[in-house]
């Protein structure tokens, strides 16, 4: 009887997408919308199921599913967002667990800026320095926790500009508007170093570690896919993917 | 009310004003040369001119961003005068509020300097007035009301710009962060309280200014 399982299990396999496949709504932080894409594809290719990714601000997010947003998913910048969903009964408590930890970069656009110790931040070598809006966005409160740490969050406010997310701050380095910026080390690196330009990956003690929670929303309760995606965030795959941009679990 | 708020009140007064000043000086003359000429050029110009008007402003705030950015040909423009990049400043969102709101301005002052037509330029010409003198005793004062729109409509306008600061403005109090920015920051941030005060003003602020712009035009035609 085993045998037999295992036999159609590649069987199963190829048709359990055409019979169950389901779509599921799917919220990612800023931060990790590249890696999920990625994680995304792989998943919709070995069940079938279909994923409509929005990224964005997790505060935003928050705001969004409060007002009856449509998410079945959410994967957050945070721990604190899921779990006062679960408060709110938004969302389905036992199924919050941290995917992934994310680490903090500063970071310019060009070569030779930014050294391995952050020692730029105490020069006056540049006008503009970009984070997440500290308000709403987890990677703007362990920027400005990193820089009071490093004893140059004072010298530095007048240099702020922020982003209304990671992405946004960003944005502001890579298009060389901000000379250096605090960015999630996913945005800039891959395999194993940084794409592109100079930047220095903040010390993980320099701020509160950066845990990045993932939580079902009641509003995928029932979905199958919801809670399949849930589980392939678990898997050697997709954390293979995750370490390749940085992120630590 | 918080001192962010009275500083976002300020700035974005400061914003719209200084905007429609720009705008008075730079859209009259443009509207009067599209006012009075019909060919290709003016078409385009035109059509150029309109374009603020159906374009989302993330496309606007995009292209700045890339334009002013140390890459950009403005950007480089603006660090060889030696005024820094652009982005992040007032006078960058000075210049983006000036772009974004000209269709408000050179709209209303074409139609009225068209609806003027040939015949008192020509009656003021036989009067030996030059150019300058009929354009100012003559034209300005019978489009008025256009004047009065176009004014009023880009000062509106310009306090009601969110998406282009969103994405040149970095957020900076007294600096970038308008009203529209500070109602996102406080809803995001889930301070509903707050959000109404500022929302809730913006509401009142429209309807008081559409409201005094009818009864103006009106008491004119009586």
């Amino acid at each position: 009887m085993k045998n037999l399982t295992l036999l159609a299990m590649p069987l199963l396999m190829t048709l359990a997408p055409n019979v169950h496949a389901a779509e599921v709504q799917l919220a990612v932080a800023a931060n990790f919308a590249v890696p999920m894409q990625k994680i995304v594809a792989a998943f919709e290719q070995s069940t079938g199921h279909k994923v409509l990714l929005s990224s964005g601000a997790t505060g935003k997010f928050y705001a969004q599913i409060s007002q009856g947003a449509p998410f079945e998913v959410l994967l957050a910048a945070d721990d604190e967002t899921p779990r006062r969903l679960v408060q709110d009964g938004q969302a389905v408590a036992a199924s919050q667990f941290t995917y992934a930890q994310g680490r903090l970069a500063l970071w310019s656009a060009k070569q030779g800026v930014v050294d391995n110790a952050g020692a730029v931040l105490k020069t006056a070598s540049f006008k503009h320095l970009a984070i997440a809006n500290p308000k709403v966005a987890p990677y703007g409160v362990a920027a400005t926790e990193a820089m009071i740490a490093m004893g140059v969050y004072s010298s530095m406010l007048p240099k702020l500009v922020q982003g209304e997310s990671i992405a946004q701050a960003y944005q502001f380095v890579s298009t060389g508007n901000a000379e250096l910026g605090f960015v999630a080390l996913s945005q800039v690196y891959e395999h194993g170093r940084m794409r592109s330009g100079s930047g220095w990956v903040v010390p993980a003690q320099l701020h509160t570690p950066i845990k990045q929670d993932a939580v079902l929303l009641v509003r995928g309760r029932d979905n199958p896919a919801a809670s399949a995606l849930l589980g392939y965030l678990k898997t050697d795959a997709a954390r293979a993917v995750m370490a390749s941009y940085g992120y630590v679990h | 009310m918080t001192t962010d708020d009275w500083v976002a009140i300020w700035l974005t007064a400061k914003l719209a004003t200084l905007t429609t000043v720009l705008l008075l000086g730079l859209g009259t003359p443009l509207a009067w040369w599209l006012a009075r000429t019909d060919s290709f050029w003016s078409r385009c110009v035109g059509a150029l001119v309109t374009m603020p008007l159906v374009l989302p402003p993330t496309v606007l705030g995009f292209y700045l961003l890339l334009l002013m950015g140390s890459q950009g040909p403005v950007g480089q423009f603006t660090t060889w005068l030696g005024l820094g990049l652009l982005p992040f400043t007032f006078t960058g969102l000075l210049i983006a509020s000036v772009i974004y709101s000209l269709p408000f301005t050179v709209q209303p002052l074409q139609q009225a300097f068209r609806a003027i037509g040939a015949r008192p330029l020509e009656v003021a010409a036989t009067l030996r007035a030059s150019p300058y003198d009929t354009f100012f005793s003559v034209v300005l004062p019978l489009a008025r009301p256009g004047l009065i729109t176009a004014a009023v409509m880009s000062f509106a306008h310009t306090v009601g710009e969110f998406g282009v600061v969103l994405m040149i403005g970095g957020n900076i109090p007294g600096q970038t962060r308008v009203i529209s920015v500070l109602l996102y920051d406080r809803v995001e941030a889930l301070e509903y309280t707050q959000a109404h005060y500022l929302a809730a003003g913006m509401l009142v602020f429209s309807f008081v200014v559409l409201l005094g712009l009818h009864l103006l035009n009106r008491e004119r035609r009586v």
